[in-house]
């Protein structure tokens, strides 16, 4: 038994092609977290804040679908959701539909611990922002060029894609091998365990790229993109509806709990069993330290590490 | 074992005082949805088609808290959702935030066979209900009487009650409340003669063994704006797949946690329970303090009842000629 942490930015047809001007930036916005995280761990920090903290710095990354960076609607604004779950007591909250809030993770958290619900969402989550005094700035803080680029692409090719497509590169050759024209990355996420087995989890993302306005995906629906119980947390990214669907994390935790698999074990049976191909990844660590990080997309930009000292950061297969 | 089978609720926590008729009503109700159902699946209508139009006639009557007669948020307004899924292949489709919308149910199901996506919530479904050309009304149309009262005395049961939602204390432990509110049963927060749960709900097996799981509601009683509970939430208050098909009513923040839904169904495939024992399983270890129910079927034509609440409105009818309608335990 030990700490671990998991994070991650994001699970879709990352080209190999990546070219590095785009792959750097990512990589050590990974590594940045990855540390933070660590840090706060060594620090005896709960992991409720400390998976709060990590994804804020995702959020506020401009490198990933989440807070500033988020894929933009078919409307050309940012509407963010996130989730955050505690996994001794089981209590959540989840926001949807956001345009200003700077963190909406840091929302999310005040949904759980300063309202009687679990779920807030659009004006009325807005609104709760104002009266709780969180940051919010102009909703054109979150665009980037790149996302108004993605977008777009996506109305010529009259596609909605969960984004990271090459805006500049127009490298088609991996956008048409996907049935569905899907190019699927998007979502951070992060998961941590203390050595006291006390586990947590928290996810955020702009959605997919030219979604209908009002559309929510999987990360802020408890048992789908997220999840965290006295046996594990998981985080999961990839296709919204794939994974809500298959109700992804709660299912890893189910599989461990009523079938006795291992995390490993479950999550290789959700991610490899119960989705199509190409749709999802996940993020997971359990109660005894273990950690998880697996896909079945071409990538998943992902860091992790334990208090024995392993650590891997990385985007494609481990070879 | 085998045949089709349904089953409806309007709602788990009812309270223990509600007067005579108006317990009448909702079996009356209750039947005249198991009747609705029972017809379409002698007609052999698939179980998708046929958990919506019983949804449909629920969301219609005013008797429980979803479409008309909706519970109201703290505004004075109505916020609806819906979930429905379809078992095999396990599509699925919700809804949030409807304020003009008449049958939510059926404006989830449009999203799940007419858009790119599951889920749809607050203005972006309402202008999808625009384009999808269903019917809609003035919010005032889900407005009952009845609920303007039940969010007044809500309000007023809060300003006794504490803010903050705090576990397993009831009104008797304040203080300044202790007299004011005779019957002790809660949930969430309030007293069941103002709380009355009661979102709807239909589970079908057909004839081919085909599952299907919609649930609809009005909300939480003097829930704030904008927020989302159980019903709309796929593994929480509604769950379709292969092997059965369940929807859940009660205490929304429990069921989400809980996942409570997909739980049955987990707890099926993975612990190799059937049904009922399932059903019973989830409820016993799944809720913590938490209060809720549930109605589901199974593809091999069974149907389950559970909560752990006092009461829920329930009813059901298998193809060997069953049905019932009940209250209490």
């Amino acid at each position: 038994m030990g700490w671990a942490i998991a994070l991650h930015g994001g699970a879709g047809d990352i080209p190999l092609s990546l070219p590095p001007e785009r792959r750097a930036p990512r990589e050590a916005a990974l590594r940045h977290c990855l540390q933070l995280g660590v840090a706060a761990l060594k620090a005896k920090q709960p992991p409720l804040d400390v998976v709060e903290l990590v994804v804020r710095e995702l959020e506020n990354s401009p490198c990933f679908n989440a807070g500033k960076g988020s894929v933009l609607t078919t409307q050309g604004t940012v509407e963010m959701e996130a989730c955050i779950m505690d996994g001794n007591t089981k209590n959540c909250g989840a926001v949807s539909g956001l345009s200003t809030v700077v963190n909406a993770i840091s929302l999310a958290r005040l949904v759980m611990e300063k309202t009687p619900h679990i779920y807030l969402a659009f004006e009325g989550a807005e609104a709760f922002a104002r009266e709780q005094g969180v940051e919010t700035v102009d909703a054109s803080h979150f665009i980037t060029p790149e996302n108004i680029e993605r977008l777009k692409q996506a109305k010529e090719a009259n596609r909605v894609q969960i984004d990271y497509t090459q805006p500049i590169q127009k490298d088609l050759q991996n956008e048409t091998h996907i049935a569905s024209g899907d190019s699927q990355i998007g979502t951070v996420g992060c998961v941590a365990v203390d050595d006291q087995g006390n586990l947590a989890s928290a996810t955020s993302t702009g959605g997919l790229v030219n979604k209908m306005v009002g559309r929510i995906g999987d990360t802020p629906v408890i048992g789908a993109g997220i999840y965290a119980n006295r046996f594990c947390a998981v985080s999961a990214t990839g296709k919204g509806e794939s994974i809500i669907r298959a109700t992804v994390a709660r299912d890893v935790a189910a599989l461990m709990e009523y079938k006795g698999l291992s995390l490993k074990e479950a999550a290789a049976y959700v991610i490899e069993e119960c989705v199509p191909k190409g749709d999802a990844g996940l993020v997971a660590v359990s109660a005894t330290g273990e950690v998880t990080m697996q896909f079945n997309t071409t990538g998943m930009f992902r860091a992790c590490a334990t208090e024995d000292g392993f650590s891997e950061i990385g985007i494609w297969p481990s070879v | 074992m085998g045949g089709w089978a349904i089953a409806v609720h309007g709602g788990a926590g009812v309270d223990p005082n509600l007067p005579q008729e108006r317990q009448e009503e909702a079996k009356q109700l209750l039947t005249r949805c198991l009747n609705l159902g029972t017809s379409a699946l002698r007609s052999s209508l698939p179980a998708i088609d046929v958990v919506e139009l019983v949804v449909r006639e629920l969301e219609t009557d005013p008797l429980f808290n979803s479409g008309r007669g909706s519970a109201l948020t703290a505004k004075g307004t109505v916020e609806m959702e819906a979930s429905i899924m379809d078992g095999p292949r396990r599509r699925c489709g919700a809804v949030s935030g409807l304020t003009t919308v008449k049958n939510p149910v059926s404006l989830a199901r449009l999203v799940m066979e007419k858009s790119p996506h599951s889920y749809l919530a607050f203005s972006g479904a309402e202008e999808f209900a625009m384009q999808q050309g269903v019917e809609v009304v003035d919010n005032e149309y889900f407005i009952t009487e009845e609920n303007m009262g039940m969010l007044k005395l809500a309000k007023e049961a809060n300003t006794i009650v504490f803010d903050y939602r705090i576990p397993a204390l009831g009104l008797e432990t304040c203080s300044a409340g202790a007299g004011a509110v005779e019957n002790a049963l809660q949930m969430n927060g309030l007293p069941i003669s103002i709380y009355a749960p009661e979102t709807v709900g239909c589970v079908v097996v057909d004839g081919q063994g085909r599952c299907a799981a919609a649930t609809s509601t009005g909300g939480l009683m003097n829930k704030m704006s904008g927020r989302i509970g159980d019903s709309p939430l796929i593994g929480a208050g509604t769950y379709a797949c292969d092997i059965c098909a369940v929807s859940c009513t009660g205490e929304g923040e429990a069921i989400i946690r809980a996942t409570l839904a997909r739980d049955v169904a987990a707890v099926m495939e993975y612990k190799g329970l059937e049904l009922q024992d399932a059903v019973d399983y989830v409820i016993k270890e799944r809720l913590d303090e938490g209060k809720a129910g549930m109605i589901a079927v199974s593809r091999n034509g069974e149907v389950a009842y559970g909560f752990n609440t006092t009461g829920m409105f329930r009813g059901c009818a298998t193809e060997d000629g069953f049905m019932e309608v009940g209250i209490w335990e």
